[in-house]
Parts: C-alpha cells; sequence; structure tokens
C-alpha cells in the first residue's frame, strides 16, 4: 500500500507563524440533513427554515460541530494521521447561514501558533471565514508529531 | 430558565455505546473526512491501530448523548429552542476506534446567568471498557449559551 508511507510533518522544522494548509469547504443543505443523521443532532434550526426563522435566526444554520468537524480536516491531512489531533477546541462566535440553493462558503488557514519540543505537540491556529467574516473563535488544534 | 441547583452534578454511566466501522465511515463522510484510515482497515492497521479510526471530533456523538440526560431533564429548564452552542473542547487520551465500547459520565460544571442569559457548561469524561475496567479516551466539555424569555 502506497499510503503506509505516509510523510509526516517534523516538529524540529516548524516555527510560529508558518502555514501548514488552507481549505476551502462549501456547506449545502444536504450537508446539514447528512450531518445531522451522522451525528444525531437534530435541532430543527439546522433544517427547518420556518422553525430557524421564528426563533430569530436569519434562517436554516449550519451546525456549529458541523463547521468545526469539516475545517479540521486541513489539520488532520497534514498531520497524517487524524489520531494525532490530541486536542481540538473553538469558540462558536458567528453562525453560518446556508441557503436553500447552493452553498455557503468557509474559508479556512491554518498556521502554527506554538510549538512545545519538550511535549513532542505544536498548537495549529485556524482561521475560519465566512464572507471574510469570522465563524469560529481562538479555533485551536494540539497535534502529537 | 437554567436552574442553578444542576450546577456540579455528575450522572451515573452511560450504558456503553458501540462504536461501529458503518458509524466511522457515516461521519467522516459527513464531515468531509475522506482519509483513508476513516474508511480503509488496512490503511487505519497500517498507521498502527486496531480499527478504523475516528474523525477527531467523532467524540461529539457520544458526548451528546450523554448530555441529552441533562438538556432534556425538564427540571433543567434548558429551553432547545433558545439554546446557542458557544464553545466545544476535545481532549483525546488516545484515538477512539472501531470496537470500542465507550461508557460517559456526565458533569454540569457550571451554570450561571446575567442580563437574562444563562450559559451551562457540561463535561463527558469517556472511558473504553477493557477486560479488567475502563481507560480513559476523551473528554469533552461543550458550552451552550440559553436566551432568556424576551431577549
Amino acid at each position: 500500500m502506497a499510503d503506509t508511507a505516509r510523510l509526516r510533518p517534523v516538529l524540529a522544522d516548524l516555527a510560529v507563524g508558518d502555514v501548514v494548509g488552507t481549505r476551502t469547504v462549501e456547506l449545502d443543505r444536504s450537508r446539514l440533513v447528512r450531518y445531522a443523521g451522522a451525528s444525531g443532532d437534530f435541532n430543527p434550526i439546522h433544517w427547518d427554515e420556518s422553525f430557524a426563522t421564528a426563533v430569530g435566526l436569519p434562517g436554516v444554520i449550519a451546525h456549529g460541530m458541523l463547521t468545526m468537524g469539516s475545517v479540521v480536516g486541513v489539520v488532520s491531512d497534514w498531520a497524517g494521521d487524524p489520531g494525532a489531533v490530541v486536542a481540538y477546541q473553538t469558540r462558536f462566535t458567528k453562525p453560518v447561514p446556508v441557503p436553500v440553493a447552493g452553498s455557503a462558503t468557509v474559508e479556512v488557514s491554518a498556521t502554527i501558533g506554538a510549538v512545545d519540543a519538550d511535549a513532542g505537540t505544536v498548537r495549529v491556529d485556524l482561521t475560519v471565514t465566512h464572507e471574510d467574516v469570522k465563524v469560529l473563535g481562538r479555533a485551536q488544534a494540539t497535534v502529537r508529531l | 430558565m437554567a436552574n442553578a441547583d444542576f450546577a456540579g452534578r455528575e450522572y451515573p454511566a452511560t450504558a456503553p455505546y458501540s462504536v461501529g466501522r458503518e458509524k466511522i465511515r457515516e461521519f467522516a463522510s459527513a464531515v468531509g473526512a475522506d482519509d483513508p484510515a476513516h474508511h480503509d482497515l488496512v490503511v487505519a492497521r497500517g498507521l498502527g491501530y486496531p480499527d478504523l479510526v475516528a474523525p477527531p471530533t467523532f467524540a461529539v456523538v457520544v458526548a451528546q448523548r450523554a448530555e441529552a440526560q441533562y438538556v432534556q431533564d425538564p427540571d433543567a429548564g434548558v429551553d432547545f429552542s433558545r439554546v446557542v452552542h458557544a464553545d466545544e473542547k476535545f481532549v483525546h487520551h488516545r484515538a477512539i476506534v472501531a470496537g470500542d465500547e465507550l461508557v460517559t459520565v456526565l458533569h454540569v460544571d457550571s451554570v450561571t446567568q446575567r442580563a437574562g442569559i444563562a450559559m451551562v457548561t457540561t463535561r463527558c469524561e469517556i472511558a473504553a471498557l477493557t477486560d479488567g475496567g475502563s481507560e480513559p479516551v476523551a473528554s469533552v466539555s461543550s458550552s451552550l449559551v440559553i436566551r432568556g424569555e424576551g431577549s
């Protein structure tokens, strides 16, 4: 298997400020329904327009956990091992409205925020935006290398 | 409004959640995680895992089931139509893999209220059953903001 020889980043080669990856994630209504089923989060604000507007939202919004779960792929793919992501946290600062037709575009940029040589870990800071507005705050993944 | 009496509460361990291969594949596909380690047993084993490895946020599936004990309790006063997810934090002691039997102890760490807004923070300590007992797998903390009536 070609996959068994994965190249993994070397901690000593990394410095704070290094951009390790960028990605664009497209979220559409079918993706929200799919995530609802896969996660078990059936809150109607993620699939029912009339319910969402009745509780004061602009419309159907993406699950915060769908955004969080989708953008971390840029980190785990870079790390070469999804199990290397030993910690991951964020605040949900702005909702991502998802239109009936088309999709909402989420942009992700991942930057080295700290290097801990003793622990053998790096902190990767994620900048996550929708229409140039940050939707996640303090999104940080700790990766063991 | 959220019932402050629930702060500090610890629930008994849940019944085991059985982590299935198809659930890992389904969740991975839903979050766009196309790393073959989530889908292909040979690749996962090549990375040193005993079975398919779960994506980094998979533990939320297990945690939200445990959190339901609290948020769906009418006495807790958590009106889900007024809830906004404020933050989430995962700490993994080891990766979750297919075949794990996971039990969760739910803690309500805090219930605070000010200016018509309540914030509740829960923590799920997730452990895998082993032959002799259990081993810690992940800690999942989640905060919810609940808007008050009229806000």
